[in-house]
């Protein structure tokens, strides 16, 4: 049995524009131990997917109109609240992007660790700050003692997040989700944080949920990725497979855009136009009007989900050619 | 600003660097340089000066005199026949100096200044216990209805504005009026709930518009997403939060609350004889302000003092904890 099962999740946001359709008809599985990739432009529906899965979706404006997220053999948007609650950060925590705003500046670290277990694992407040003292060691934190107790504004970028990672697994919770958790570093410290991720995994067999738009980290890091565009998954694959023989037009462009260090000079490559307004989508695919391949049928009729092979599908009329432009690519 | 408040790239580089050789140094916390900030500010010093100054002297002044001159201040000298018991400053009853009554005595030949600090006793005691439920009433009210949003916050809020609405001064001459107590303590019982059934009501709106913006930070949603309960987000990761702004309220609501009392107690509505505060020390003052001006001008002056220096603390703290807001 997977760990986590999502079908058909639709989220919806109710805006003066009109009906935003962030999330629309997702699915895909997520076996223990595995790392998912989740990429795509900023709006693309890759946060409010995550968010859903743990229904901290803001209602209203948001609702979760349909499907269903299967933890465990539980569909936790059928629980009620209070047992979702307890759900969080103990099987499923989350990392957040910004590590500078997603720590409390009030609270001392020691205090926001203790709070995690002593809520999830009835600590009492001497065990709870030993664990917490134990996991800002484990991520990493050197003094870690004597720092605990010290403010939020006392600790750099990748330190703060070195504390939210600590948060986050204190409980060893089954399933990790990690929202865009390098974006607000830099380089160096980037690697530094998804090393110590990729250490932490493979320690507590934990999985995780990667949510990015850096490909190279995709390819560094997960077993599986979902390239989500408008909030629909437009392919899904194994990495490898992904990034050798990628099978939609939106994926070709996103490798494309890649900076590529080995060339010389010459233009960086960029996808043309903009991401759609989700709140007005044409009836066609809504990648047709910045698409390479777009021809009339993409403007009038919705692409469908090609299997490729079992483990790979894609949302578009030519997937199979894409597919096989690529193969062929690869073998000459 | 001032040299010694960086907040520049250069302090959290050296933090940094610090951090690399392993070296542990401890940030300045927001409290000392607040704290830092108050002590600059001369004004503010003063004002805190002051008030504890008077603070002290009302809660001791009262037993000390009874220690040393034998007299309450409600006491009424009984043995003597003077038609005229007010006597001035430093005056014994034959006109001779004495130290026995440094602000005279009242018309009743009771000591002013026993009854000026045991008026200060129950001015800041209705000060600081409005301030309380508002601290408590209006500070719950307000977080809660900002967190939980929506329809339930659209209804706690039009009842504040509904209380808000009511001129707050007559609803208290109204409820103290009509619920007349007849003894002096009861009435003052009755002038605690009435000042602080309306007091929390503007710390309710300032804890709520802050609540507002901050529930939608990221640490909430982090908070959240870890599972901690809605009354655990509400009181121990928003309310801190707010509390820059809460202090500074509650400094400035004392004085409010002081001169409202005084206000119903120069009405006769509030303190009544023998109980005295500045109020009703003024309003027994003002009726003999030709002839015996000695009994408004002590009150008077010590109740506009206090005031002053509350006042003076309630800027200072602001500016203490809120250095962006400073225009200089």
């Amino acid at each position: 049995m997977s760990l986590l099962e999502v079908k058909n999740l639709r989220t919806y946001f109710q805006t003066d524009d009109g009906l935003v359709k962030a999330v629309d008809g997702i699915s895909f599985e997520l076996q223990r131990g595995e790392t998912l990739g989740i990429v795509g432009e900023s709006g693309s529906g890759k946060s409010v997917t995550n968010l859903s899965i743990i229904r901290l979706i803001q209602e209203p404006p948001g609702r979760i109109v349909s499907g269903e997220v299967i933890f465990k053999g539980q569909d936790i948007l059928l629980l009620p609240p209070e047992a979702v609650r307890k759900i969080r950060g103990r099987r499923i925590a989350m990392i957040f992007q910004d590590p500078m705003t997603s720590l409390n500046p009030f609270m001392k670290i020691s205090k926001q660790l203790m709070e995690m277990t002593e809520l999830h694992l009835g600590h009492t407040s001497a065990q709870a700050y030993e664990h917490a003292i134990r996991m800002l060691e484990t991520v990493g934190i050197p003094d870690a003692r004597p720092r605990a107790n010290s403010y939020p504004h006392e600790f750099s970028g990748g330190m703060r997040q070195r504390v939210m990672i600590a948060m986050a697994l204190s409980c060893e919770p089954e399933l990790l989700i990690a929202d865009e958790p390098t974006t607000a570093l830099d380089v160096t410290i980037q690697a530094q944080i998804l090393e110590l991720i990729k250490k932490l995994k493979q320690k507590t067999g934990t999985s995780v949920i990667l949510i990015t738009h850096d490909l190279g980290v995709v390819a560094g890091m997960t077993d599986h990725v979902i390239v989500m565009y408008a909030g629909k998954i437009f392919e899904q694959a194994r990495t490898r497979e992904l990034f050798a023989l990628p099978g939609n037009p939106y994926t070709k462009g996103l490798l494309r855009s890649v900076p590529d260090p080995t060339a010389e000079h010459g233009k960086l490559y960029q996808i043309p136009g903009l991401p759609p307004d989700v709140a007005h989508l044409k009836p066609g695919c809504p990648f047709a009007d910045r698409c390479e391949r777009a021809e009339e049928i993409c403007r009038r009729e919705f692409p469908p989900f090609v299997e490729l092979t079992p483990d790979h599908h894609s949302l578009c009329h030519f997937a199979s050619e894409v597919y096989a432009e690529s193969t062929n690519a690869k073998g000459a | 600003m001032e040299p010694e408040i960086k907040i520049g790239p250069e302090e959290a580089l050296a933090e940094d660097t610090h951090a690399e050789t392993g070296e542990f140094v401890h940030g300045t916390s927001l409290w000392r340089d607040a704290w830092r900030r108050l002590l600059k500010n001369k004004l503010a010093v003063f004002g805190l000066i002051v008030v504890i100054v008077i603070t002290l002297a009302s809660i001791a002044g009262p037993l000390v005199i009874k220690r040393v001159f034998g007299f309450t201040p409600d006491y009424i000298p009984t043995n003597d026949t003077q038609l005229v018991r007010s006597f001035p400053p430093f005056k014994g009853p034959n006109g001779e100096f004495s130290w026995k009554h440094p602000m005279g005595t009242d018309n009743a030949g009771r000591d002013q200044l026993a009854r000026v600090l045991q008026g200060g006793q129950i001015s800041l005691f209705v000060g600081i216990i409005a301030t309380l439920v508002s601290l408590i009433i209006g500070v719950s009210y307000g977080a809660i209805a900002g967190y939980v949003g929506g329809r339930i916050d659209d209804l706690m809020m039009r009842l504040v504005d509904v209380l808000y609405s009511l001129p707050y001064v007559i609803v208290v001459i109204v409820l103290l009026s009509m619920f007349r107590s007849q003894t002096p303590r009861g009435q003052l019982t009755l002038l605690f709930v009435a000042l602080g059934s309306v007091s929390w009501l503007t710390m309710a709106r300032i804890v709520r518009g802050q609540v507002l913006s901050l529930k939608n930070q990221e640490f909430v949603l982090a908070a959240r997403a870890t599972g901690v309960t809605a009354p655990r987000i509400i009181f121990r990761h928003l309310v801190p939060n707010t509390l820059g702004p809460v202090i500074v309220y509650a400094t400035l609501t004392i004085p409010q609350v002081m001169l409202t009392e005084a206000f119903l107690s120069f009405l006769g509505l509030g303190v009544q004889a023998p109980l005295a505060s500045w109020g009703s020390l003024a309003a027994d003052g003002v009726q003999n302000i030709a002839i015996f001006p000695w009994q408004l001008i002590f009150p008077g002056v010590t109740m506009a003092l206090t005031l002053f220096s509350l006042n003076f603390l309630g800027d200072g703290l602001r500016d203490a904890l809120d250095p962006q807001m400073r225009t200089t």
